[in-house]
């Protein structure tokens, strides 16, 4: 046992990509959702248990096939990694285990494996990039998990899925580049790749030109992958015309992933080596913080499209994440971190309750859904307590993000009040978008509602069952907390530990 | 039973009554009566049976768990929450027998829910009355809000649904907008939030600083209802009237005051308050309230509204007089919240009455009502009387000892506004006593009608008697409260 | 003259600038996937051109050579590696693309927006 605990940083990305071209070659659907849903389960297990290592006695690392660092490749596991382990692989396999009915709605039958093989290949591709401490292969990762995910966006029911996927390629294409020429450039500079090489031996260098931009595109680079305002414009559209169920996958994961790379590229080579780059960092990141938090927080409000508005929702919370890493403190980087995994929480279990929706409504407009809460009375009693997460009702994971996040604005300084304000009142705006739905699903009249005749029913129970279960999670850590913050809180401590 | 077992399950009993609820609905509507008034007994029998330790002077506790460090779930029954727990558990009995003719009588719709909300309300008041830390109450705080809210927008018609808006707009703008910052700033500069007597905040917070935390408080708590955040009361009147009568004459708003009151405290301390001239403002907010609230009910003519502007006004007495920051005003604050439920829900029992049995909602409609309806009426008189703090009503006892506070503390402000308001508050209800009693009855104004159902009746009874009977015997909860402000001297 | 000296990162910034703008400006789908090969091919040139050591050879070791001076083997093969990623973001591109002409008859941006907008 103990020997296949120690290749477990490598099994992480082995398993769902070894079983992705395996899928391929079961032709019947049920099978090969069996196949996918299994694989993903390992791949959970796997997660669970290097969290337990890393709780237990700390960082695993890795060299693949042994050659020695910095040479070979390196993983390594941390509390960070962990984090969004967990996060990845959890939310692959709960989407799954709900997703069989609403995926065959949405794509035909013979496309399947395909779609099962892409979405394995997705998975391993953001592990990878979690466990890896090299720099191209994150980007070779990120390549691997974007145009995984192209594939996915892409098999949309409506046809505007394709334009949204081309703009998502674009974009994504672009960001990944950003991200090469910027590590070309410090290989040139250092003749490294590894994130812990590089860090000393940028230090030699730190004063030359080549090296700040690289840093230029880096973090321009990856934050259009991660969506981070005002580069979100892929976003909107990728994740509306989406399959049900990839959106849920998606908004749980992919840019948070990204912002995984942003973080630990910037806490780990440039924090600790550029003169100023901490203040040049949050400058440039919180008042664009502030923006998404607001300005796509009022876009929501007025959405009525409900995956649109929810994915607007998405670009508001990234920027939550992205305002408390500005502060560039142990309290403001805890809560970030903090808010990605509650944050995945909540919204997929919001995007969960719409697939459920989705299984009866074929448009999910808000005018659609007037008075569906009679027929889908669990479907909508979910959606209403995954909103109070997503608007930080205390009981819920969404409330201990936010009390982290005020805390830790408090903390830094006397502008902190503003800061607390801006918080405040996007909070208060997600209520006016969560509670315009409740509102028309719980007392919108059917009459007015063009249901094109077609009989609502609750949705099928395994799609219930996955809902309801991130449901659960959603308060389970609201009230014991201590897995996420203590996770969030270690990984702080690693990238500010870098800094002298 | 422990203490702490017995805390447990005054949260527990509500919870698992909705889910009785739930199941008798199922086989008939007797039976899911029976099943609301089975548990408000149990509920009221268990909240009670805690009262002989507090009044030894113990105080029992429940940990829960700890949601991150410094964050705990935990309760601890002290005078304030004991008060307030058992008067709400008590009254819920007796709102349930009301509920029961006045739902039957108007043919409600959806009355399962509106039981199992109306039993979820409940835990959640009980949560906020035994709360032992700002983060327990305000987690119980914000579940009350939400809970309330299919309650208040039970109709589901437009107009009520806009007026559940305004509800949970304002209540949860202030909580999350106000509340929630100042919770977060205490924890912060306190490093914890426990309700300790003496307050937590003398060593770490002074000067002007202070009085901004209060204002975050005072105005944070929307359910006190302090102007200018009190238009979430006359809104919650599109609910059914029970809905009315205990949630918003007695467990919602006194949650907002009980909170006030046990911030100010527990948490500020009343003498480092006192010493603070920055948190002076508390008391011209609350007066300025007081005045303006009976004011405007002076000009109102819908029944419920001018309640429920009475209510904004007398939730003010109880801030005053918790912010004169003097042991006998701070008795008077408690003594008021008792005074003022038995007052208050006996004038909405009254008001739904006549509502079930006549469909009136006006003040002009009463004229001559009280021939028809004795019983209803002569409790509203009762309910009338003890707003003004007349004798032998409830509502004389604590303007009695809120005055003494006063002119202890030499407070002419709190003096005048009291004169001025018992002037204003006889001034709208003394008409609508005469109007019901010796007005001239409209011919063919209405259809013919007597008395209401005899759950309400009976309901309203009791309400009324509890009013005069509290003239008399008030001293337990005298001797409850002196525990925490000092012996009335 | 030392600006000429490296002009192979000349070479680099005109090709990316090039790339760059036809993703950007272009409104056909086909010309804005050029644009994105070149794009990044200028970044594979970038790689290319770093690992060239002055006077070096091929890295190929061989009894009786010694002494001798390689250029850096790494960046071929990481760019091996980028290629490919490369050429399969285009193929997916042009797959899309052929998606896009069946459902909307058309591969020019602002028509696809305007069909949407109907």
């Amino acid at each position: 046992m103990s020997a296949l605990q120690a290749h477990m940083p490598a099994l992480q990305v082995i398993v769902p990509m070894l079983s992705a071209p395996l899928v391929l070659l079961l032709k019947e659907r049920r099978l090969c959702w069996a196949a996918t849903t299994l694989t993903s389960l390992c791949s959970f297990a796997i997660a669970v248990a290097l969290c337990m290592g890393v709780l237990a006695g700390g960082e695993s690392y890795y060299l693949m096939g042994s050659w020695p660092d910095p040479y070979g490749i390196e993983l390594g596991v941390d509390a960070f990694s962990v984090l969004l382990l967990l996060v990845v692989n959890g939310a692959s396999t709960l989407v799954l285990m709900g997703a069989f009915g609403s995926l065959n709605q949405d794509i035909e039958g013979h496309r399947q494996p395909l779609f099962y093989s892409a979405w394995l290949l997705a998975v391993a591709g953001l592990n990878g990039i979690l466990v890896t401490a090299d720099a191209f292969n994150i980007f070779v990762f990120m390549e691997i998990s974007a145009l995984a995910s192209y594939v996915l966006v892409s098999a949309g029911p409506n046809r505007r899925a394709l334009p949204a996927v081309f703009k998502y390629l674009i974009m994504g294409t672009i960001g990944a580049t950003f991200y090469l020429i910027g590590i070309g450039l410090i290989y040139l500079m250092t003749g490294t790749l590894n994130l812990a090489d590089m860090e000393i031996r940028i230090h030699l260098v730190a004063d030359q030109k080549p090296i700040l931009v690289a840093a230029g595109f880096i973090t321009i680079g990856l934050a259009l992958k991660a969506a981070v305002f005002p580069l979100h414009v892929w976003l909107p559209n990728a994740y509306t015309y989406a399959p049900n169920m990839v959106t849920v996958f998606l908004a749980a994961c992919a840019t948070k992933v990204s912002l995984y790379i942003l973080l630990r590229f910037d806490f780990f080579v440039f924090q600790p080596n550029l003169a100023g780059h901490d203040l040049q960092f949050a400058y440039f990141l919180m008042p664009l913080s502030l923006l998404a938090v607001l300005v796509a927080s009022t876009v929501a409000m007025f959405e009525p499209n409900l995956k649109r508005m929810l994915a607007w929702s998405s670009v508001a919370q990234i920027g939550y994440i992205t305002l408390g890493a500005s502060l560039v403190s142990l309290a403001g980087i805890t809560a970030g971190l903090l808010h990605m995994f509650n944050h995945a929480l909540a919204k997929a279990a919001l995007f969960l309750a719409l697939a459920c929706l989705g299984m009866s409504v074929r448009h999910l407009r808000l005018e659609n859904i007037a008075g569906i809460a009679r027929q889908m009375p669990w479907t909508m009693a979910a959606f209403v307590l995954a909103g109070l997460s997503l608007i930080g009702v205390p009981g819920t994971a969404g409330f201990i993000s936010k009390w982290y996040l005020i805390s830790a604005v408090f903390e830094s300084g006397p502008w902190g009040v503003a800061l607390a304000g801006v918080i405040v009142i996007s909070s208060l705006m997600a209520v006016v978008y969560i509670w315009r739905v409740v509102e028309v699903a719980y007392f919108g009249s059917l009459e007015t509602g063009s249901t094109t005749g077609a009989t609502i029913a609750e949705a099928p129970l395994p799609l219930l069952l996955a809902t309801w279960t991130a449901v659960a999670l959603n308060f389970y850590f609201g009230f014991a907390a201590s897995l996420p913050v203590e996770l969030s809180t270690r990984a702080a401590r690693i990238l500010l530990g870098h800094i002298p | 039973m422990s203490s702490a077992a017995t805390i447990l399950a005054c949260l527990l009993i509500p919870l698992a009554g909705t889910i009785a609820i739930m199941l008798a609905a199922r086989v008939g509507d007797n039976l899911r009566e029976t099943a609301t008034l089975v548990t408000a007994g149990a509920l009221a029998w268990t909240v009670w049976s805690l009262l002989p330790e507090v009044m030894a002077g113990e105080r029992p506790h429940l940990y829960l768990f700890e949601i991150v460090p410094g964050l705990d779930v935990a309760f601890t029954v002290e005078p304030l929450g004991m008060l307030f727990a058992a008067l709400a558990s008590s009254l819920w009995i007796v709102n349930s027998i009301y509920s029961i003719g006045y739902m039957r009588g108007n043919k409600e719709s959806k009355q399962t829910r509106f039981y199992v909300f109306f039993a979820l309300s409940l835990a959640a008041t009980i949560g906020i009355a035994f709360a032992a830390n700002l983060f327990t109450l305000f987690l119980f705080y914000e579940a009350l809000t939400l809970l309330t809210y299919p309650l208040v927008s039970h109709k589901g018609d437009e107009k009520t649904l806009r007026s559940a808006r305004v509800y949970l707009g304002i209540l949860m703008t202030t909580s999350i907008g106000l509340l929630l910052p100042a919770i977060i700033w205490t924890y912060w500069v306190a490093g914890s939030g426990e309700f300790t007597p003496g307050g937590i905040l003398a060593d770490h917070l002074q000067g002007p600083a202070l009085g901004l935390l209060l204002a975050l408080f005072v105005f944070g708590i929307g359910k006190a209802a302090v102007m200018p955040v009190h238009r979430w009361l006359p809104a919650a009147m599109v609910a059914p009237t029970p809905v009315s009568a205990l949630l918003h004459a007695v467990a919602v708003v006194k949650a907002g005051v009980f909170s006030v009151t046990k911030i100010i405290v527990y948490i500020f301390g009343v003498d480092h308050l006192f010493d603070t001239p920055s948190s002076g403002w508390l008391l011209y907010a609350a007066a300025f309230t007081i005045i303006v609230a009976s004011l405007v009910a002076l000009r109102q003519q819908n029944l419920k509204r001018l309640l429920a502007y009475s209510t904004i006004a007398q939730l003010s007495y109880v801030i005053m007089a918790a912010a004169i920051l003097k042991p006998l005003a701070e008795i008077g604050a408690s003594v008021h919240m008792v005074a003022h439920a038995f007052g208050k829900i006996t004038l909405f029992f009254a008001a739904g009455a006549i509502y079930t049995a006549s469909k009136k909602t006006e003040v002009f409609q009463l004229a001559g009502i009280g021939r028809r309806m004795p019983w209803t009426m002569t409790a509203f008189t009762i309910g009338a009387l003890s707003m003004i703090g007349v004798p032998p009503t409830g509502g004389f006892v604590s303007k009695w000892f809120i005055l003494a506070g006063a002119f202890q503390a030499d407070n002419y402000v709190a003096i005048f506004t009291i004169i001025v308001s018992t002037a204003l508050n006889a001034a709208y209800f003394l008409p609508i006593v005469y109007l019901a009693w010796f007005g001239r009855e409209v011919e063919g104004a209405g259809p013919e009608h007597g008395e209401a159902p005899l759950a309400s009746v009976i309901a309203l009874t009791i309400t009324a008697a509890l009013t005069i009977l509290f003239f008399v015997f008030n001293g337990p909860v005298i001797e409850l409260e002196s525990q925490i402000f000092g012996a009335p001297s | 003259m030392a600006l000429l000296e490296l002009y192979h990162y000349w070479a680099f910034a005109v090709l990316l600038m090039i790339g760059f703008y036809a993703v950007i400006a272009k409104l056909n789908l086909i010309k804005k996937l050029i644009g994105l090969s070149l794009f990044q091919a200028a970044v594979f040139l970038l790689y290319i051109s770093m690992g060239k050591v002055e006077g070096g050879t091929a890295p190929i070791f061989m009894d009786g050579v010694d002494e001798q001076l390689y250029s850096n083997p790494l960046p071929q093969v990481l760019i091996l590696t980028a290629i490919v990623v490369g050429i399969s973001t285009l193929a997916l591109g042009l797959g899309i693309v052929v998606r896009i002409k069946e459902e909307y008859g058309s591969i020019e941006e602002n028509e696809i927006q305007e069909i949407d907008q109907r």
